[in-house]
């Protein structure tokens, strides 16, 4: 798992000059093809009214925390839903690359020789399998997106942005951005702030409000459970505050990691300097843990509990005092 | 609730119901020695016979008076309808589920008096002796319903006449159209003259009725020793005295007007969906204000007395029904679904104070009975539907949520006048109709995916083996989908036709033998045209066919199309030989069709598209065809729990479900089939067509976790104005947890008062079969999403 983290990092300088690990040839002209993991309808915790939620598939950061790991590589993925497999071998048969068999009453995959090209997931009939990640144009999500449309008017809602790190496909995100802008549809930005300050400049007049991730604010702490360092993350959401942009801070909440006195403190007093005054606490949860046995990866927090009610208004309170509005949950 | 209400609700809710020989018994008496010959001037005599014997009823703490049967929760029976047998009347006392008691004395009374003298003459019988064999066929196959086999034509929802005119008004109407009738031009003057005779002789039993009230207030209050009691014994009596005979002078008598005249309604005859105030908020509202200023009415007051009048309303259970027509719509409840906010007749906004109070009184009464819902309209304030939705947000279902403007849309598309249309609403489950002054029959479910069943086995029901379709052909000869959707049009209009002259038949049978002359009184312009509310005499006669489970049939549709025509990637035969088995060894062939096909209800326009093709093939088979009232047959779509009775009978289809299971409710998705959140169930909801119909249900089960926060309540709103604004008809929520329901399944003693929204109606989960409980639980439950990647769902 560090190596495949550390690997990853020291391929990417910033994400816009990053290469497209593993997109395929037609994703290659200027960004006009994305890669998502999912679209959720009708999402309530992804900011105003009814949204509609994009999932980018990509992100910088490897959090220990992480309950979308599918999110993480830039690459399509499969799931393997181990519970539902009735080991009817359909799946091997269909695979051309002769990269599933089934041993020992278990079905295994070759990684070194699954191209991810779906007829496995295709050929199950009891949805065992999936893939997470597929590549569309912009157009096509365009079109997707405006399903919606009557919800988002009817609303104040609009589409959100989210991963991954959305960033980390420069191109699209930010064209993606600029045609919702233009058809007056509301954007939120979910994003860890790892990304090119240029690139957020640009992408700052298309995003009607940014849910911006503040998760520690300890630079070899933050470095030891994302797997980078906090200065681009710090320094970005200074020139956000300074661009004037619409921010939601957004922090994360995991007991023993960053919960103490001490790092909320230190992100208080961060945010009074920069004037951001509305944040929105995530309790940690474990509803993704599930999801690593599926992508056959260890879940570094298997036993960790979620943070009780008490203690997140206890958090909550402290910050209201220091002047913040605080929502628990980003919901209100 | 004040302590008097809390006590009639305690009473109201432990009282167990059962079953009243006294109607039949002095019915029986009756006609046994009355030599009336016109049958309209005898049903009015008979009406007058019972209202002037039968017991009357005030009990302690009481405000509003007056019951059904001879006490609370005594059920009547109507045996010139429905003659129970022995064997009825043990299977009512003895069945697990909306069970009557029924004593020694009632059965030696039906089995001594009633059974001796109406066997052969119910309507029951006369309807079944003269259906044809391939009705009977059909109907015993489980392709359709029939409504009028139990109880009678009903479906009306009583305008504003009570609150302007007495019935003392209306006799002198009823004397001014007999002074009008012509004897020298009019051929059918002798008719009008008797049905007019009949409604006179109706409207003097009910005030007959009143005053007996009134009598026995008087007496009460002669011995009565608290002061308080005597007091409001006496002023009970001076409202018995003055209402229904004359208009409501305030808002108690405008209740106790309104209870009256319901009263009468469902003791004349056993109408499907009891009858119903209606737009209760805007009738009231004059009383209230004048109340209020003149200031012999406090808001409480006006509380206290609609809870009252709640509590009678909950008194009343369903009269029994057995067989089919029990299974579909087996409820104590009688579907009296008041409306509240909408338009008023000029098109502005119709939400006052007092829809506000009705909704406060539904918050705190927590009944099956009245049932209630909003009429939202584009123009009504979003603290009305915020206000609805807290009480929706308690999980027992009510009340639903209709679109106000659409209702209207409906309407006038079958060509009602903006007044009418906008004084209409919605009563029974989902039903529009033009209030007091139009008779919308439901004439029976009609079984989508039965139909499609036959087709599939060349006009042969597999269940039975059985012939009783069209042969039209083989399906593993058709080259093409269009050849199959073709074979089931020609099987569609089969059972149409079938239906619908059954349903001729019948319609004359009760304009002739079963006028109803006090329901005539009350509905335009049945006075002014001489003819009985069952003949053609209120202003507008629909007749409704409701289609069951359009989505079942869509999806099985889709499955074939997809698979055989366009992937092909199943042959024809195997899916046949698949469903013929219910996939006894062809699991991979059940869970390719369960999951691998493209269903309604995921924003999916492969499958919307097919589910849209099956509206219209039912629209066009019967919208528009002439019924024998001067009016048209219309169409509509709900199944309160018939979608579970028409699966019991339908075997394996090729949507993957298996066989006898319950079909999709209402135009909701099947079970399981909607996997993308209600914003895509909604969309694909959208896409129907809801303006050519007469009403539409669909159901959303949320989990009480998306409700419980303002904020979440405001995206709910949102959901149902954007539903609303793609034209949906009608929404309605179940917030309860799956867990709940399956505690509720393993204890039902600690979850007796657990109400849940089944259809068009709520009822208590513990009085649910035990299918019915299960499918409640099977329908998709819409988690508040964390943000996460959603998932398939469970096989």
């Amino acid at each position: 798992m560090s190596k495949i983290v550390y690997n990853f990092i020291s391929a990417m300088s910033f994400p816009e000059q990053g290469v497209d690990l593993a997109a395929p040839n037609r994703s290659a002209a200027g960004g006009r093809l994305g890669l998502i993991f999912d679209v959720m309808r009708f999402s309530l915790h992804d900011g105003p009214g009814i949204r509609t939620t994009v999932f980018l598939k990509g992100c910088p950061l490897r959090c220990w925390w992480c309950h979308n790991p599918e999110s993480q590589r830039r690459a399509p993925e499969l799931l393997q839903f181990t519970d539902r497999c009735t080991l009817c071998g359909d799946c091997v048969a269909a695979c051309p690359y002769g990269a599933l068999h089934i041993e020992n009453g278990a079905l295994v995959s070759d990684p070194s020789l699954c191209r991810t090209s779906g007829e496995c997931v295709q050929a199950c009939a009891v949805e065992a399998r999936r893939m997470a990640g597929r590549w569309v144009s912009v157009e096509e999500i365009l079109a997707e997106l405006a399903r919606d449309q009557i919800f988002f008017d009817e609303s104040g809602g609009g589409v959100t942005l989210s991963g991954g790190e959305p960033l980390m496909q420069p191109a699209f995100a930010e064209r993606l951005l600029a045609e919702l802008h233009a058809r007056r549809i509301h954007t939120v930005l979910d994003t860890c702030g790892f990304a090119s300050p240029q690139l957020l400049r640009r992408v700052s007049p298309n995003v009607d409000l940014f849910h911006y991730d503040l998760k520690l604010m300890d630079s070899a702490k933050h470095e030891f459970y994302t797997g980078v360092k906090n200065s681009l993350i710090l320094s970005n959401l200074e020139l956000l505050a300074e661009l004037g942009s619409a921010v939601i801070v957004r922090m994360p909440i995991v007991p023993g990691i960053n919960d103490a006195g001490e790092d909320v403190a230190a992100a208080s007093a961060f945010l009074r300097d920069l004037r951001l005054t509305n944040v929105d606490l995530l309790p940690y949860h474990r509803i993704g843990g599930d999801k690593y046995s599926r992508l056959h990866r260890e879940y570094r927090l298997p036993d960790l509990a979620p943070p009780s009610a008490e203690h997140m208004e206890s958090i909550a309170a402290r910050l209201r005092a220091d002047g913040f509005t605080v929502r628990v949950g980003g919901i209100s | 609730m004040n302590d008097r209400v809390a006590r009639l609700r305690e009473a109201t809710i432990e009282t167990k119901p059962w079953l009243s020989i006294e109607r039949a018994s002095l019915l029986t008496d009756f006609y046994r020695q009355d030599k009336t010959v016109s049958i309209p001037i005898q049903r009015a005599r008979a009406f007058a016979h019972l209202m002037e014997r039968k017991a009357i009823y005030i009990g302690p703490d009481e405000l509003i008076v007056g019951e059904r049967g001879p006490a609370p929760k005594g059920s009547p029976t109507f045996p010139e309808l429905c003659c129970h047998s022995e064997e009825d009347l043990e299977v009512l006392d003895s069945r697990e589920k909306i069970s009557y008691c029924v004593d020694e004395e009632a059965c030696r009374i039906q089995r001594e008096e009633v059974i001796p003298y109406w066997k052969g003459r119910s309507m029951r019988d006369l309807i079944f002796d003269q259906m044809t064999p391939e009705w009977k066929d059909a109907y015993q196959a489980g392709l359709f319903t029939e409504f009028m086999e139990q109880r009678a034509p009903g479906h009306t929802v009583l305008g504003d006449i009570i609150y302007r005119k007495g019935l003392l008004d209306l006799k002198r109407e009823i004397r001014e159209a007999l002074d009008r009738l012509d004897f020298f031009a009019d051929p059918e003057v002798c008719s009008k003259r008797d049905e007019l005779i009949a409604m006179d002789i109706a409207a003097g039993a009910v005030i007959r009725f009143a005053e007996r009230h009134a009598e026995r207030a008087e007496e009460l209050a002669a011995t009565e020793t608290r002061p308080e009691r005597r007091r409001e014994l006496e002023k009970i009596a001076s409202v018995c005295r003055h209402v229904p005979a004359r208009a409501p002078r305030d808002f108690w008598e405008a209740l106790q007007a309104y209870w009256f005249t319901h009263l009468g309604v469902v003791t004349e005859l056993n109408t499907w969906d009891s009858f119903n105030p209606g737009r209760f908020d805007q009738h009231l509202y004059p009383f209230y204000v004048q109340g209020m200023q003149d200031g012999t009415l406090t808001r409480d007051f006006a509380k206290e007395l609609l809870e009252c009048l709640w509590v009678k309303f909950n008194n009343q259970p369903a009269p029994p029904k057995v067989g089919v027509t029990a299974a579909e719509s087996g409820t104590y409840t009688d579907f009296a679904n008041i409306n509240n906010g909408g338009l008023k007749p000029d098109g502005a906004d119709g939400v006052n104070d007092v829809t506000y109070l009705i909704l406060d009184v539904i918050d705190e009464m927590h009944l099956l009975q009245p049932s209630s819902n909003l009429q939202l309209s584009k123009r009504n304030p979003d603290a009305f539907l915020h206000r609805g939705l807290e009480i929706v947000r308690q999980g027992w279902g009510q009340p639903s949520i209709f679109n106000a403007d659409m209702v209207v849309e409906e309407l006038l598309r079958q060509g009602k006048s903006i007044e009418d249309a906008r004084c209409g609403g919605t009563s029974g489950c989902v039903e529009v109709g033009a209030f007091g002054k139009e008779a919308y029959i439901l004439t029976g479910y009609f079984n989508l995916p039965k139909v499609l069943e036959i087709t599939l086995h060349n006009g042969a029901d597999p269940r039975t083996g059985k012939k009783i379709g069209l042969e039209t052909g083989d399906l593993r000869t058709f080259s093409t989908y269009d050849e199959l959707f073709a074979a089931f049009r020609r099987q569609l209009h089969h059972f149409v036709d079938i239906k619908i002259r059954g349903n001729n038949v019948i319609e004359r049978l009760y304009a002739r033998y079963m006028p109803a002359p006090f329901l005539s009184l009350l509905i335009d312009d049945c006075i002014a045209k001489g003819r009985d509310y069952n003949d053609g005499g209120p202003r507008y006669n629909s007749t409704y066919i409701m289609g069951v489970a359009p989505a079942s049939c869509a999806d099985s549709l889709s499955a074939l199309k997809y698979h055989v025509f366009d992937r092909r990637d199943l042959p024809m035969a195997e899916i046949l030989d698949s469903v013929a088995a219910d996939f006894a060894g062809h699991e991979k062939t059940r869970l390719v069709l369960s999951n691998r096909t493209p269903k309604f209800g995921n924003d999916d326009d492969y499958a919307d598209a097919i589910t849209v093709s099956v509206y219209n093939a039912f629209f066009d088979e019967i919208n528009g065809r002439p019924n024998t009232k001067g009016g048209l047959y219309r169409v509509n779509y709900l199944s309160t729990t018939c979608h579970v009775y028409f699966g019991s009978v339908t075997g394996a289809m090729p949507d993957g479900r298996r066989a006898w299971q319950p079909l999709a409710d209402g135009i909701s998705p099947a079970q399981g089939a909607d996997r993308y959140g209600p914003a895509a169930v909604i969309r694909s909801a959208g896409k129907i067509d809801q303006a050519r119909t007469g009403g539409t249900l669909l159901n959303q089960k949320f989990t009480p976790k998306l409700l419980e926060t303002d904020g979440g309540l405001n995206k709910v709103a949102q959901l149902v104005r954007s539903y609303f604004r793609m034209d949906g008809h009608h929404i309605q929520f179940n917030v309860v947890t799956a867990a709940t329901l399956r505690a509720a399944q393993a204890e039902p003693e600690k979850y007796r008062d657990l109400i849940v929204r089944v259809a068009g109606y709520s009822d208590y989960f513990c009085d649910l079969t035990r299918a019915l409980q299960d499918e409640i639980i099977a329908r998709t439950e819409h988690e508040s999403f964390a943000p996460a990647m959603s998932e398939p769902a469970r096989v």
